[in-house]
């Protein structure tokens, strides 16, 4: 038999060896389900059917890779082309194509919406899926200030979402203080802490600052919990005020928004008016990173995303340029949380979980760090995966009843982190126009920058 | 006087769990210096295996010797969970290993969110109580008011841990496993160029201290009679805790942090406020980090350029 033969027995083996390993890893927690039966004790329920699919599919698995022959190994191709100006303008053409396509496609959803599917069809897909997503877009850009540029791995983010919700809830319930006035204070607020938590941080990097950042995420968290007095503790704050349109609340009669634009009054008005609001918000974020990214603090950001040792050698003020990583992505933080808590009047700590954080990390990682419209596209692609797992209702009649696929959401999401680490690291838009360039503009390929290693 | 005597009591049996949970992070950062973020779940997936395993044993097989059936559900949690670790790294992280400094941890992040949703969608998201043991006591003073006890339970968690840490101790330190672990962690291109295995070995080390956390995992089981599919988190962050506090990298100062996380935690609940427990655990995580980077008995870590 040829190297390139097919060892009959060898494939044998290894198909077994993974069946096996499958049946171990399944045994004791697929197998069997602990439940509370009437008299609250525990049983057991045995899935031995589930577990003999998945070793039956382990085993089929293994086996079909070992027919498939190994690919040859490629030779070392002589230095690839320099990517050069031609890829560049190319790219840079796409992106801003289908930069302008997507905005136009963003104004023109709700009211598109609208239309195909009147009032009360379109309050799922604007609130759900536009809003829904919009918001974690707008997240996902302001981490990405702080990851994605700066290259400093925050797993606290969701702190300051939390800082500029209850900032706005407890402003507009206590002193009435209106959303415009509340936006910039919340926003400003959740700047202070990022800098009071930047400062003690700076000394470390790497995993030990992202280690940091996510015991302070947990104890404002926790704080939020136990501060009852303030906070109201577990069950949040609410009746909250809501939206207006700068100070025409959202009601019918003759007061309203309705009346004053001569139209019949809708509950959607709100929600489409909240759309546009999101929307801003978010455009805000991205024009702000594009053009910091061209001044000297942006460049300062990359530099130490680089090497910080470098950057330090070369004069950086190392402690200012983190710092305003650390003000500007916890200022978007504060933006979105006083939307959220405007948009939902209730906020409690049980939205400020690590999962919250480690979701939007997820939406910059796959994104593609640093890349605007990479982490727009993960943002639709997690959010609006999850939500739409709400809609595969039928699968319940393949399943049984207690098949549940929302579940599924997060078990997902941990995956694809895992999924995209081992195969694209660098995230879906690995590419990018560097931001300021000599002579030409050029295209950088993800191997060439080391991305995230602060 | 009587509630520091069980204060102390209690902080060294939950001492020896975050002890044991605390050697697999140390180990894992001192070979391939990466945080593993998925290893307080893998402690969790050792608490259900052991229930399961348990549930098992006295329900369908019918084993009515506690003895018995507690040494095995051991042996099957070890086994069982080291199993899993060794998939994971495997997996998730192998390929990592020259990859930027940040992949290891991202993917590290999500296997733990992938378990522990893992667990809540196989095993359902209720607190799980398992039927009770007997729980006899021993009381260390009588009158006065308040009556310090011992239960048999705490001495087998302590006794357990000390014991396994012995085992622990002679195979890193005194076989030939032990010393190409050490020798990996050192300086892993040497080892390599020396034919020690380095894969295996960084493999092995995930076997070791997933067998730990399982160890700890049956304790915690046994201790607190609840698991649930989000235990894993706290105290995962504990241990990691312990190990930074300890000294990251060493053995003997995860061990040491272990305790010392324990007892703070205890009597923390016991004199202040256990609503805030949580808080002084990541609190200690935060400072000393920040001011005592190379914790208690590690060593300092020289970045060269």
């Amino acid at each position: 038999m040829g190297r390139r033969g097919f060892d009959l027995g060898a494939a044998l083996k290894a198909s077994a060896i993974a069946a096996l390993i499958m049946l171990g890893l399944s045994f004791p927690i697929l197998a069997y389900r602990a439940d509370e039966n009437f008299s609250n004790i525990l049983v057991l329920q045995s899935r031995w059917p589930l577990v003999a699919a998945l070793v039956a599919a382990a085993f089929a698995l293994r086996f079909l890779r070992a027919l498939w022959p190994a690919p040859r190994p490629r030779l070392a191709r002589p230095a690839q082309t320099q990517p050069g100006r031609d890829e560049a303008q190319s790219l840079a053409r796409f992106g801003r194509l289908f930069a302008l396509i997507g905005l136009a496609a963003l104004i023109a959803f709700p009211l598109v919406m609208l239309a195909l599917a009147g009032p009360a069809g379109a309050l799922k897909w604007i609130d759900n899926y536009g809003i829904q997503i919009l918001i974690y877009v707008m997240l996902g850009w302001g981490l990405n200030i702080v990851v994605g540029l700066a290259g400093l791995l925050d797993l606290g983010y969701v702190a300051f979402y939390a800082v500029g919700a209850y900032a706005y809830a407890l402003l507009s319930t206590h002193f009435g203080w209106s959303f415009w006035i509340c936006l910039p204070v919340a926003g400003f607020l959740a700047a202070l802490w990022g800098i009071a938590l930047g400062f003690p941080v700076l000394r470390l990097r790497g995993d030990y600052l992202a280690i940091v950042t996510l015991a302070f995420g947990e104890i404002i968290r926790i704080v939020l919990l136990n501060w009852s007095d303030l906070t109201n503790g577990d069950s949040g704050i609410g009746s909250i005020p809501r939206l207006s349109f700068f100070g025409l609340p959202f009601v019918p009669g003759s007061t309203g928004f309705a009346a004053a634009f001569g139209l019949r009054f809708l509950p959607i008005h709100r929600v489409i008016f909240a759309f546009y609001l999101i929307l801003a918000l978010a455009l805000l974020t991205n024009f702000v990173t594009l053009r910091l990214r061209r001044l000297p603090v942006g460049r300062a950001w990359e530099a130490l995303r680089e090497d910080e040792i470098a950057c330090r050698a070369l004069g950086i003020d190392t402690t200012k340029t983190k710092l305003t990583a650390f003000a500007l992505g916890a200022l978007f933080g504060g933006f979105a949380g006083a939307f959220f808590a405007v948009r939902q009047g209730f906020v409690s700590p049980s939205s400020f979980t690590f999962i919250e954080s480690a979701t939007i990390l997820a939406i910059v990682v796959l994104g593609g760090r640093g890349s605007q419209i990479g982490v727009a596209l993960a943002a639709v692609l997690i959010i609006g995966g999850s939500e739409l797992l709400r809609e595969l209702d039928f699968l319940k009649q393949i399943f049984g009843d207690d098949f549940d696929p929302t579940q599924y959401r997060m078990l997902l999401v941990g995956l694809a982190m895992v999924v995209m680490m081992n195969w694209k690291p660098r995230g879906l838009v690995a590419i990018r126009k560097p931001s300021i360039f000599l002579f030409a503009e050029k295209a950088i390929p993800a191997e060439r920058s080391s991305v995230g290693s602060g | 006087m009587e509630i520091f005597l069980q204060q102390l009591i209690n902080g060294v049996t939950l001492g020896s769990i975050y002890g044991l949970i605390a050697i697999g992070y140390t180990m894992v950062f001192g070979i391939i210096g990466m945080v593993n973020f998925a290893h307080g779940d893998v402690f969790m997936v050792s608490t259900f295996i052991a229930l399961i395993v348990f549930l098992a044993l006295t329900q369908i097989l019918g084993v009515t010797s506690l003895a018995l059936v507690f040494v095995l559900v051991l042996v099957a949690a070890m086994a069982l969970t080291s199993l899993w670790s060794f998939m994971i790294e495997r997996l998730a992280y192998r390929r990592l290993r020259g990859s930027f400094r940040l992949a290891p941890l991202i993917s590290a992040i999500g296997v733990s969110i992938f378990l522990s949703n893992f667990v809540y969608v196989v095993q359902g998201p209720r607190n799980k109580a398992m039927p009770a043991v007997p729980a006899d006591v021993i009381k260390l003073t009588q009158g006065g008011g308040y009556d310090v006890t011992l239960s048999y339970k705490q001495i087998v968690i302590v006794a357990v841990t000390a014991a396994l840490l012995a085992a622990f101790w002679y195979l890193v330190q005194k076989t030939p496993l032990g010393r190409a672990q050490r020798a990996c962690e050192q300086d892993m291109r040497m080892a390599a160029l020396l034919g020690i295995d380095v894969d295996r070995t960084i493999s092995l080390t995930f076997v070791i201290g997933a067998a730990l956390a399982a160890v700890a995992g049956t304790l915690y089981m046994l201790y607190y009679g609840v698991v649930n599919a989000s235990d894993g988190f706290i105290p995962g962050v504990k241990a990691f805790t312990a190990a930074v506090l300890g000294g990251i990298g060493s053995l003997p100062g995860a061990v040491l942090g272990g305790l010392l996380i324990g007892l703070i935690e205890t009597f923390w609940s016991a004199y202040f406020s256990s609503d805030y427990k949580d808080v002084a655990a990541f609190s200690i995580l935060a400072i000393t980090l920040i001011f005592m980077p190379s914790g208690l008995l590690g060593r300092p870590d020289v970045e060269k350029v």
